[in-house]
């Protein structure tokens, strides 16, 4: 026969299902945006380093044809009879619907047939977060230096501390300068010392015209000049001497501290603490592409601030006037007493809809320009309003102009709007 | 199960004691595959199986959800509901839920069939022996697949199908593409045609033909939709209550295809590569139990043989039957397990027991099957195999002593009753009853409501009336609806369904409006 081909195939793609799956990802973005949304309140802001389980309705997604319904006279035929006999009768169960096919709609996992459910990954996950914006920029951009540094080794140099004086690599040197210089003239010797012995050995003529004594002579002085000469060449030189260059890394910095400030007075709405907690998402997200351990501060405020755990952050309703300042204080209090910028690189967000005594606006450019920005990698705002800016907002472009490079702030008005905000806030000057 | 799949080959002469097998371990190589192909070739050989060449694919478990998701075929085009089918195949894999089938195999020439990494080495000559020699042989000999599909031009026309759709999606849009994707698949069911043979399809005249539709329908005005009507055919009323088509028509999206007066030509295009897939799959819908059960038999018989021949080690062995047996398991009645009957379990089951006839058959067995009781069981296997669907084989080849052992008794429950009836069982008087009313259930005019395109409306707002003709009073399912609006997306004008049952019209659907009262 031999008619059988056999192919191994396994090193083709195996992502051929890649464009249906997300061909059905589009069609149903709205119920997956929806799951996305419902995930959004249900996590916290570290949790986002996985994807999300989505479940549709099944008659959402069902593909209709034509079919057979209830009723009428049907009949089939099914295996294990155990006792009945032509003729029996069995009543209808309650509400009794027919037979069906045969084909039983249970679920072999008890799950609930009535939904679709499938996972979309953690890429998906922030693509529907953010309104299909895409990420691909978001690696590790050249964040403000940090403190800390390595040293690594890097060949040599032919200065340095006597500390750092290799002594092998050196002597090395030593040794193949001593060559160098000398090789040729050793040589000269061996061949000089060769010809005196020859002559010595030569038997003496009687002649002494003929007397090899001179030669002999000059032989000698020859050599000794020549030994002279090599004794002079020095066991080491100063050129020998190598030094173990090291140089100055940048040490990745391990850790950061995040800051969320959020105003909690009466005007912030949940739709606003939604759009700002998808912000600090994304922020988190950017730290954590650039440092391994990374604390969460959460400072609320409406005309005091407190410090509060994430679920309290964002879910419990406060009413009141706002005073910035109190949470930018209570910022500073908390770096100075846990945070030391020479160990922690500090970032903040603050997000508020932009409401602020007026008098207190002046000091809170006070505090960010001389107490908290010296202190920060960078300060984020954004404002969360459609509405015309504020007293705050003016104040904080003052402190812009001052710290361009760790200062940011931004307009947000719609969630779709978090991911251009977040890349131009985080766009950095040539650094 | 049952005694039925007892060792039907004891006619082994070797001697059991001078085994050499192909191999003792579970791990596969390539070579082993090869050298277990072989041998099972020698032995279909010897039993007179006849097959396209075999190109067996070696893919890993994720490729193998993508071939699951893409109904078995090896390329397809792009649509979110085989996105939808991967999603559930790969989360019930994942879940440890459900194992991949062993293989899936494609009616193709060379017959390809896709063997799992994972698998160990007895289940890939399982494999083997099912798919390459079991299915490849039914595909290659029975009737359906013969009239039906053209196993050499399939992977051709699939591509030539792909690049079409991904063409149209670049020049009009995923989305238009999907909407009417969508619709065709509604009616794909309804796309085939039952009774008249198609042209062998072929992707280079596909492409031809197309050019030569697009050309020709840019001449053509199509006399159907002349707006202004001719005075003298109006005046004739025999003529004017003639309808159109004037024979009733099954295929539904053949009809849309040629009749619907807006589609684009693309579009067109798109409706008959749908209803050219539902055809090419028309045959194994109808052949399910049989085809199944065909392999099955025979990857049974062609390891067996191998053990007789001493090429495979009880250790072997034991793992086949455990797989084997896990195939063939039919769940009864009333365990929670129950969804229908196992096809493998009836078709394999009977094939099984047409060979014990043939070989040693009873007194029953000479009365009931006269023709067969007694014959060579290949030719008669293989005569059953090439002439005959579920439906006729079961008609004509279930015996009383299958029927006894999966203990089959029939159910009819009706609407009008208030309890369900126990018809017939697996008795003397009962087995007739059983057997057609088995066969009956794997009819697919039965198992599918038979709809039809009944008229269109030319002289007054182009609408299409689809006629349901309901068997035994059983109505039309919930999604009719939907589908009626997805006829319509392809119609273009008002979509009427209704379904008429001995003369009276008992259930209507319209879509989107009812027609206005008739005076």
């Amino acid at each position: 026969m031999g008619m059988t081909h056999i192919v191994d195939r396994r090193l083709n793609g195996k992502n051929k299902s890649a464009v249906n799956r997300e061909r059905f990802l589009r069609r149903y973005r709205h119920h997956i945006k929806k799951a996305v949304s419902d995930a959004v309140h249900r996590r916290s802001i570290t949790d986002i380093e996985r994807g999300e389980n989505v479940s549709i309705p099944t008659r959402d997604i069902d593909e209709p044809v034509f079919h057979h319904g209830q009723g009428g006279h049907r009949e089939m035929v099914h295996p294990g009879n155990q006792d009945f006999v032509a003729g029996d009768r069995i009543p209808k169960p309650e509400g009794g619907s027919g037979q069906g096919q045969g084909q039983g709609k249970a679920s072999p996992d008890g799950e609930g047939m009535d939904e679709f459910a499938f996972q979309i990954t953690q890429d998906e996950f922030l693509n529907f977060l953010f309104d299909d914006l895409e990420l691909p920029n978001l690696v590790r951009k050249q964040l403000k230096d940090t403190e800390s540094f390595n040293y690594v080794r890097s060949g040599y140099s032919t200065q340095g501390v006597p500390a750092k004086l290799d002594v092998i690599r050196s002597l090395r040197g030593a040794h193949a300068r001593r060559l160098g210089l000398g090789g040729a003239r050793r040589k000269k010797i061996r061949e000089l010392e060769a010809q005196l012995a020859d002559l010595k050995s030569a038997p003496a003529d009687l002649d002494a015209a003929f007397s090899h004594d001179d030669q002999i002579r000059v032989l000698e002085d020859e050599i000794a000049r020549l030994k002279a000469n090599v004794k002079r060449i020095p066991f080491i030189d100063e050129i020998d001497l190598r030094y173990r260059q090291h140089l100055k890394q940048h040490k990745p910095a391990t850790s950061a501290v995040m800051f969320c400030l959020m105003d909690v007075s009466g005007s912030m709405t949940q739709m606003h603490k939604d759009t700002a907690k998808r912000f600090f998402i994304l922020l988190y997200l950017f730290l954590k592409k650039n440092y391994k351990k990374i604390d969460v501060v959460f400072i609320r405020h409406h005309t005091s601030a407190k410090e509060v755990d994430e679920e309290e952050f964002f879910y419990s309703r406060e009413t009141g006037g706002t005073i910035v300042s109190s949470a930018l204080k209570l910022m500073h209090k908390i770096i100075d007493s846990r945070y030391s910028p020479a160990e922690w690189n500090i970032y903040a967000a603050q997000a508020s809809d932009g409401d602020n005594w007026n008098d207190d606006s002046p000091i809170c450019g006070k505090l960010l320009t001389e107490r908290i920005l010296p202190l920060v990698q960078y300060f984020a705002y954004v404002e969360i309003t459609p509405q015309d800016h504020q007293m705050l907002w003016y104040e904080y472009e003052r402190v812009q102009e001052q710290f361009p490079g760790s200062f940011a702030q931004q307009q947000i008005a719609d969630p779709s709007e978090i991911y251009p905000v977040f890349r131009r806030l985080f766009e950095r000057k040539a650094a | 199960m049952s005694d039925a799949i007892d060792r039907p080959n004891v006619q082994g002469s070797e001697n059991p004691d001078t085994r050499s097998p192909v191999s003792t371990g579970s791990e596969w190589t390539f070579e082993l595959i090869r050298q277990y192909d072989e041998e099972i070739a020698k032995c279909a050989a010897e039993f007179g199986l006849d097959t396209y060449p075999n190109q067996v694919e070696v893919i890993s478990a994720e490729q193998m959800m993508d071939a699951y998701s893409s109904v078995g075929m090896p390329v397809g085009y792009n649509h979110w509901s085989f996105g939808k089918q991967f999603l559930s195949t790969s989360k019930g894999y994942q879940r440890g839920q459900m194992g991949l089938a062993y293989e899936i195999v494609i009616n193709s020439n060379p017959c390809i069939a896709y063997l799992m990494e994972e698998n160990t080495l007895p289940m890939q000559a399982l494999v083997i022996a099912h798919a390459c020699y079991g299915h490849n042989s039914f595909f290659k000999g029975n009737y359906l697949f013969r009239t039906w599909t053209d196993a050499s031009a399939i992977i051709d026309y699939l591509v030539f199908a792909r690049n079409y759709v991904s063409d149209c999606e670049e020049r009009y849009g995923v989305d238009a593409v999907e909407q009417i994707l969508d619709s065709c698949h509604a009616l794909m069911n309804h796309g085939v045609d039952r009774y008249k043979r198609p042209a062998p399809i072929s992707a280079a005249k596909e492409a031809l033909r197309q050019e030569e539709r697009e050309e020709y329908l840019q001449r053509r005005v199509n006399d159907l939709w002349r707006t202004i009507p001719k005075m003298d055919e109006d005046e004739d009323p025999i003529k004017r209550k003639k309808r159109y088509p004037e024979e009733p028509q099954e295929n539904l999206l053949y009809f849309i295809e040629k009749n619907a007066p807006l589609l684009e030509t693309w579009q067109r295009e798109i409706i008959r590569i749908v209803r050219k897939l539902a055809q090419y799959f028309y045959p194994q819908r109808q052949t399910q139990v049989m085809n199944e059960g065909w392999a099955t038999f025979w990857h049974y018989t062609l390891l067996h043989r191998m053990y007789e021949k001493g090429l495979v080690t009880d250790g072997f062995m034991l793992e086949f039957l455990q797989s084997h047996t896990a195939v063939v398991y039919q769940p009864p009645f009333n365990s929670p397990w129950y969804s229908g009957i196992n096809p493998y379990t009836l078709g394999f089951s009977i094939f099984t027991d047409l060979r014990r006839i043939c070989e040693d058959p009873t007194d029953e067995d000479r009365e009931w099957f006269p023709d067969i009781a007694g014959t060579d069981w290949i030719k008669t296997l293989h005569f059953a195999m090439a002439n005959f669907k579920d439906e006729s084989f079961i008609q004509q080849f279930l015996s009383p002593k299958v029927m006894r052992d999966m203990k089959l008794f029939a159910i009819q429950d009706d609407d009008m009753e208030d309890s369900y009836k126990v018809t017939a069982i697996h008795d003397e008087p009962g087995y007739r009853e059983l057997r057609e009313k088995l066969a009956r259930q794997y009819n697919l005019s039965y198992r599918e409501p038979n709809i039809q395109v009944w008229n269109v409306d030319l002289r007054g707002d182009r609408s299409l009336t689809l006629r349901h003709v309901p068997v035994d009073r059983v109505p039309l399912g919930e999604d009719t609806e939907e589908v009626l609006r997805h006829a319509h997306r392809l119609w273009g004008f008002d979509v009427h369904l209704e379904s008429v049952d001995e003369g009276t019209v008992v259930e209507e659907y319209h879509c989107p409006h009812p027609p206005p009262l008739k005076p």
